[in-house]
């Protein structure tokens, strides 16, 4: 652990940065989940977290939405920076935060009402005004979430009676609807199918050219197909970070070759 | 050594779901044998006039108090109890002061029913002068069934998944937003179920309307107001049964009957309304 992370073969992105943390910790009362995380996320790019389970890969995501405030026992030293300010600020407004940065989770959550009022949850949170624009929000969001020409007839339909894999595309429309920069994604296809997976895949590479997403898979194939930067998380340290190119076909570090070859973890 | 001989697995599963089997037997004993003697001694006596009249005997007035009495006690306990359960649930951490709330919720519930009459007719007889009325009966009443509407709200309320409240949050919702948009909904169904069980206990309660409400008139039976006592079928069957002599022995039963009758509806209306509100809302 006294290996400093300069060391280490991490390599910031060019470019635009969307999220930078800084000497990142997290704390689970006194057990340490995550060790100084220094890492830059690029905008407007697929960025794909791997490592082996329990590893800390959920909990760094729910750092840059603060989602672990929801966690009685959960504390965090640092500071994560999203577009240069933190947002770890006394002041830092909580539910404004979780609107720019929206999260999609493992399993499909919608909500017990219709497809229409799932989409429309964010928006009417926040205050939006005209009937007819909220259709539009509505329907733009299905769209962007390749899930309109399916639901389109049937907006009143209980969001429960969808499949898997439609609900997941809704749990994005959701997300969409509240306007983010940034989508976190928690293994958003571990509950489907490969026909479904596969869908989600296209679509995020379509939401890349207006969002920065972050993805935590289990999935290598995934992560080599679908992200242009991979970090390889272990122990809640970051071992590696870098293109995906570079981590899949020409890792430094001996952990990251075993763990994308499969040979652990 | 061993003296018996060894009991096979097959003779010991038989000896033990013989005596679960007869244990919950005596469950259902007790009430059939009570539900049959109430039927059979008060059946002389139960008719239709006798729920309908207001001349003597007749139970219109108490069954009208207890109605009036029941209704009364949910509207007073249900924001408070809700509104408390919710604190529990969705915004207490674990510390002290919620220890101190649970501990003061275990120790209401622990609270003899007489006490709260006692308790009723100081604070709400007496000291706040609402003498003896109905207001001051259902507040007696919401005391006493607040710990038990509290206990059955909150576990409807962490019956709701967590992953839906998460859902919330990450769209930007506030704790109110989502307790009130997510998860009160979910948990509505619960809650109704929980409050008519709750009061229709308090149907059945003598004590704490003793002091505080309950009377017995054959010239003015109904409340005009909140202000005004009221008959209670409990109260009624308690006086019928130990301060009026020479009443029919049918009679005193006919009235437990049309009692039991009540607090049993509303039983049956609290399984009805969550089977009812449970179809609409699934997850
Ligand atoms: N709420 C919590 N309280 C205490 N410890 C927790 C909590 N959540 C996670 N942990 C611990 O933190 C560590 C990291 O968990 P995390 O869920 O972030 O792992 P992960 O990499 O997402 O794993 P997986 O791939 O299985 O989802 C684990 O050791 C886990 O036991
Ligand atoms: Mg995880």
């Amino acid at each position: 652990m006294s290996e400093s992370n300069t060391d280490r073969p991490i390599e910031q992105p060019e470019g635009e940065i969307k999220i930078e943390t800084r000497g990142l910790n997290l704390f689970y009362d006194a057990f340490r989940a995550l060790t100084d995380i220094n890492v830059a996320i690029p905008a407007r790019q697929i960025t794909a977290l791997i490592g082996p389970s329990g590893c800390g890969k959920s909990s760094f995501l729910r750092c840059l939405n603060r989602m672990n405030d929801l966690i009685d026992d959960a504390r965090v030293e640092g500071d994560v920076l999203l577009d240069g300010g933190s947002i770890y600020e006394d002041d830092t407004d909580v539910a404004q935060l979780r609107k720019r940065v929206g999260m999609v989770f493992q399993t499909p959550n919608p909500f017990p009402m219709s497809i229409y009022d799932n989409v429309a949850y964010g928006p009417r949170l926040h205050g939006f005004g005209g009937r007819d624009s909220l259709g539009e929000v509505v329907e733009k969001s299905l769209r962007g979430a390749a899930l309109w020409d399916e639901v389109k007839d049937n907006l009143r339909k209980s969001a429960l009676d969808l499949s898997g894999g439609q609900q997941q595309r809704l749990s994005i429309a959701r997300v969409l609807a509240v306007g983010p920069d940034v989508l976190l994604m928690d293994e958003p296809c571990s509950a489907l199918d490969p026909t479904a997976t596969f869908r989600i895949e296209e679509l995020m590479l379509e939401l890349m050219e207006r969002y920065t997403i972050v993805i935590v898979t289990h999935n290598m194939y995934q992560a080599s197909r679908v992200s242009q930067h991979t970090g390889f998380f272990l122990l809640g340290e970051l071992i590696e970070y870098g293109s995906t190119v570079g981590i899949f076909e020409n890792p430094k570090d001996q952990r990251t070759d075993d763990y994308v070859r499969g040979r652990f973890g | 050594m061993r003296v018996l001989p060894r009991v096979t697995p097959r003779i010991s599963q038989a000896i033990a779901f013989a005596l679960l089997w007869m244990a919950a037997l005596m469950v259902i004993l007790p009430v059939t044998a009570l539900l049959v003697v109430m039927f059979v001694k008060g059946r002389g006596s139960l008719s239709w006039s006798l729920v309908t009249s207001t001349e003597a005997g007749g139970l219109l007035a108490p069954i009208v108090g207890t109605t009036a009495l029941v209704t009364l006690t949910a509207v007073i306990v249900a924001p408070v109890g809700v509104a408390a359960a919710i604190y529990l649930s969705e915004y207490a951490r674990a510390g002290r002061l919620v220890r101190l709330i649970r501990l003061a919720i275990v120790n209401l519930a622990g609270v003899p029913s007489v006490v709260y009459g006692l308790f009723g007719l100081a604070l709400f007889v007496m000291l706040l002068h609402f003498g003896r009325c109905l207001l001051a009966g259902a507040c007696t009443m919401a005391l006493l069934v607040l710990p038990l509407v509290i206990t059955a709200a909150e576990e409807a309320l962490r019956q709701v998944p967590r992953r839906l409240r998460e859902a919330s949050f990450a769209l930007g919702a506030t704790r109110w937003q989502t307790v009130r948009r997510v998860v009160l909904p979910n948990a509505l169904p619960g809650i109704i179920t929980g409050l008519i069980l709750s009061v229709g206990r308090a149907a059945g309660e003598t004590a704490p309307i003793l002091f505080t409400a309950a009377f017995y008139s054959l010239t003015d039976p109904f409340p005009k107001s909140l202000f005004d006592p009221i008959e209670v079928l409990s109260y009624r069957l308690f006086v019928i049964a130990t301060e009026v002599p020479r009443i029919e022995e049918g009679e005193k039963w006919a009235t437990a009957a049309v009692l039991v009758a009540l607090v049993l509806g509303l039983n049956a209306l609290a399984v009805i309304a969550r089977a009812r509100l449970r179809r609409a809302r699934r997850w």
